[in-house]
């Protein structure tokens, strides 16, 4: 790349090139995402032990798998439906190197050891069925990554050596270091917390970032991209690899919480939901897929109590969630978000024509 | 190849471009038959001729869109036959595309900021460019150079069409471009953007070359030395702009048909 020095273009000179502005954090401007961080610190204070698991950290733990698949098809345009099984295949892992019940499978590992090895393992896996996937376009990614994500369904109820059939592993160690047993409902929350704001700011950040932006350009037009000098395959594989990671990291918190792993973990029904929580929050921005998890979570834990009020049965949640689904994909092409933000529009257009002449200073936004 | 063309091309081995018996199949429709062209470094010509002449398709064999049925193409001396078209495209190859292909959901200054990073390192990097980002300047330096300063934060997608054609020029004059491959510039652009387009054109560096397909012969034949006319797929004829206006056979081919 010699050339990249003698032969700047400059078309006409640049005399006051104006310096690009800092760019931010949006959120350290929004007083909203402030009040948000400071309810999720302080949650243990006000939630009880059935809250603080059962709604905010399996929230959390599903926005984060979520949240992998809003990368590939928000930025990427790559709709998978196996980041749910690369959770689970990292899981599996973590039983399966680490100490669980089955001592006749398990390893034994310690946690520090097992852990990473899941984590690699698992990127590995998610990268090798992405270099498959991004070989197709639209559908047929979606038709290879669920064709992949049934076959580890299938794989694990029928392989024993390994991932112990339809019983799958159970009684899985959780780390206890330091004194503190890290599964205790405090301490997880703010593991599950920790890992989820870590995950959420690196694909805010990334998004910014050439790795993330060229990627938004894949997206957009990979053929112009290629004449831009960019591979455009190897872009889309290396975003499957971080994705991959991301919902690897998730597998190892759903292991925890639940301490077992078994194929019901890793249905195909289960790979959909991802699809539909990230769909519901929106896949625009890295908050939809926490909103998402955060509604689907919800329904799931309450639909139940409210359906039997009405004298339905009980089980019929998911006809709630897919009626809000429909509803949702019916009205805003961007799930949550999308409703959010269009209201906030008419909101903010209704006060700038009641206002006059303000309007002409926002009418481009 | 008549007498011009080998003027032209007397440098020999020292072509920027070079195309020897290139042919390209679309299924049984040959697009474009056994076409030779060499090209010298900075020089800069116009590829005329109807709708279907081939024109686009031998861009597309030459950044390797579409790669040609067969036949070889150099570029400085190297082989690109076979390269992929990003591969081309590091080491000084670029085109424009006739119907803009950008990237809607992004800010004018991104799209030039990733045209810049293409041809660079640091593709996958996965930090945010600082304050002092010299890839950053330079997309800051082009967004000027193409009178898009003032839209730079706007996304793509707002733009106006003339402003949307500046954009697609400037992505292809990022980094290094040593040969530069116009598709129709001028399309649906007004008389205003027509004359900045050729300001544009002709201020380029004396060392990048340049083909240009345009139908608009008064942005062509001003920002060009030589010509080539292509019917039917196939070289029809080279030479001098002079030469090809007043050339009988293409002025019943391509000037005459009551184009202009």
């Amino acid at each position: 790349m010699s050339l990249a020095h003698d032969a700047r273009v400059t078309v006409r000179p640049a005399a006051a090139a104006q310096r690009p502005k800092l760019r931010g954090w949006p959120e350290i401007n929004n007083p909203a995402a402030w009040i948000v961080a400071a309810i999720l610190l302080i949650m243990p204070l006000i939630a009880n032990g059935f809250f603080l698991i059962e709604i905010f950290a399996t929230t959390l733990i599903l926005g984060i798998m979520a949240l992998s698949l809003m990368f590939l098809a928000g930025y990427g345009g790559m709709v998978s439906l196996m980041q749910l099984t690369i959770a689970g295949f990292s899981a599996y892992m973590v039983a399966v190197f680490g100490v669980s019940g089955n001592a006749n499978i398990s390893l034994g590992w310690p946690w520090w050891l097992a852990v990473p090895m899941a984590l690699a393992l698992a990127t590995m896996f998610g990268t090798l069925g992405g270099a498959l996937a991004v070989r197709t376009e639209g559908i047929y990614t979606i038709m290879i990554t669920l064709a992949i994500g049934a076959a580890f369904y299938y794989f694990t109820n029928q392989n024993w050596a390994i991932f112990n059939g339809h019983t799958g592993i159970n009684t899985v160690a959780t780390p206890h270091f330091w004194g503190v047993n890290w599964r205790a409902d405090i301490p997880f929350y703010y593991i599950v917390l920790a890992v989820a704001a870590l995950c959420y700011f690196a694909v805010e950040y990334i998004s910014r970032a050439p790795f993330g932006l060229a990627l938004q350009g894949v997206r957009d037009n990979p053929r112009r991209m290629a004449a831009l000098g960019f591979n455009v395959n190897a872009h889309r594989v290396a975003a499957y690899a971080f994705a991959s990671f991301v919902a690897a990291l998730a597998g190892v918190l759903q292991v925890w919480n639940y301490r077992q792993i078994s194929p019901g973990s890793v249905s195909v029904g289960a790979c959909i939901d991802i699809l539909i929580i990230a769909v519901v929050g929106g896949i625009t921005r890295p908050i939809g897929p926490f909103i998402g998890a955060l509604i689907f979570v919800l329904l799931r834990t309450f639909a139940l109590d409210f359906l039997v009020k009405l004298g339905l049965d009980g089980n019929r949640f998911r006809l709630l969630i897919g009626l809000g689904f429909l509803a949702i994909v019916f009205w805003s092409s961007d799930g949550v978000i999308g409703l959010w933000q269009s209201w906030r529009q008419r909101q903010r257009s209704g006060a700038a024509r009641s206002s006059g002449r303000h309007g002409q200073g926002s009418g481009h936004g | 190849m008549d007498s011009v063309a080998q003027r032209l091309s007397a440098v020999g081995a020292g072509a920027a471009l070079e195309l020897r018996g290139v042919t390209r199949l679309f299924g049984a429709l040959a697009a474009l038959t056994d076409v030779t062209i060499t090209v010298r470094p900075g020089e800069r010509r116009a590829v005329l001729g109807s709708n279907g002449a081939g024109k686009t398709t031998l861009f597309n064999c030459i950044t390797g869109d579409f790669p040609p049925s067969s036949g070889t193409i150099r570029f400085f001396g190297e082989d690109v036959t076979h390269f992929p078209p990003y591969e081309r495209i590091r080491r000084g190859l670029r085109r424009t595309y006739q119907i803009s292909a950008l990237f809607p959901g992004l800010t004018v200054q991104d799209n030039v900021y990733l045209a810049c990073r293409g041809v660079s390192r640091g593709r996958f990097s996965f930090l945010r460019p600082g304050q002092n980002d010299a890839l950053m300047s330079a997309a800051d330096n082009l967004v000027q150079a193409v009178h898009l300063t003032g839209v730079k934060d706007q996304r793509v997608a707002e733009l106006a069409h003339g402003q949307q054609r500046q954009l697609e020029i400037a992505l292809a004059l990022a980094g290094a471009p040593r040969f530069v491959l116009f598709d129709e510039p001028a399309a649906g652009l007004s008389p205003t953007e027509r004359a900045e387009l050729v300001e544009i054109l002709t201020s380029l560096p004396a060392h990048i070359g340049y083909i240009i397909i345009e139908h608009d012969m008064d942005v062509a034949l001003r920002v060009v030395e030589s010509v080539t006319m292509m019917h039917n797929g196939r070289i029809f004829k080279e030479g001098l702009p002079q030469e090809i206006q007043s050339d009988p056979e293409v002025q019943e081919l391509y000037l005459g048909g009551g184009h202009e």
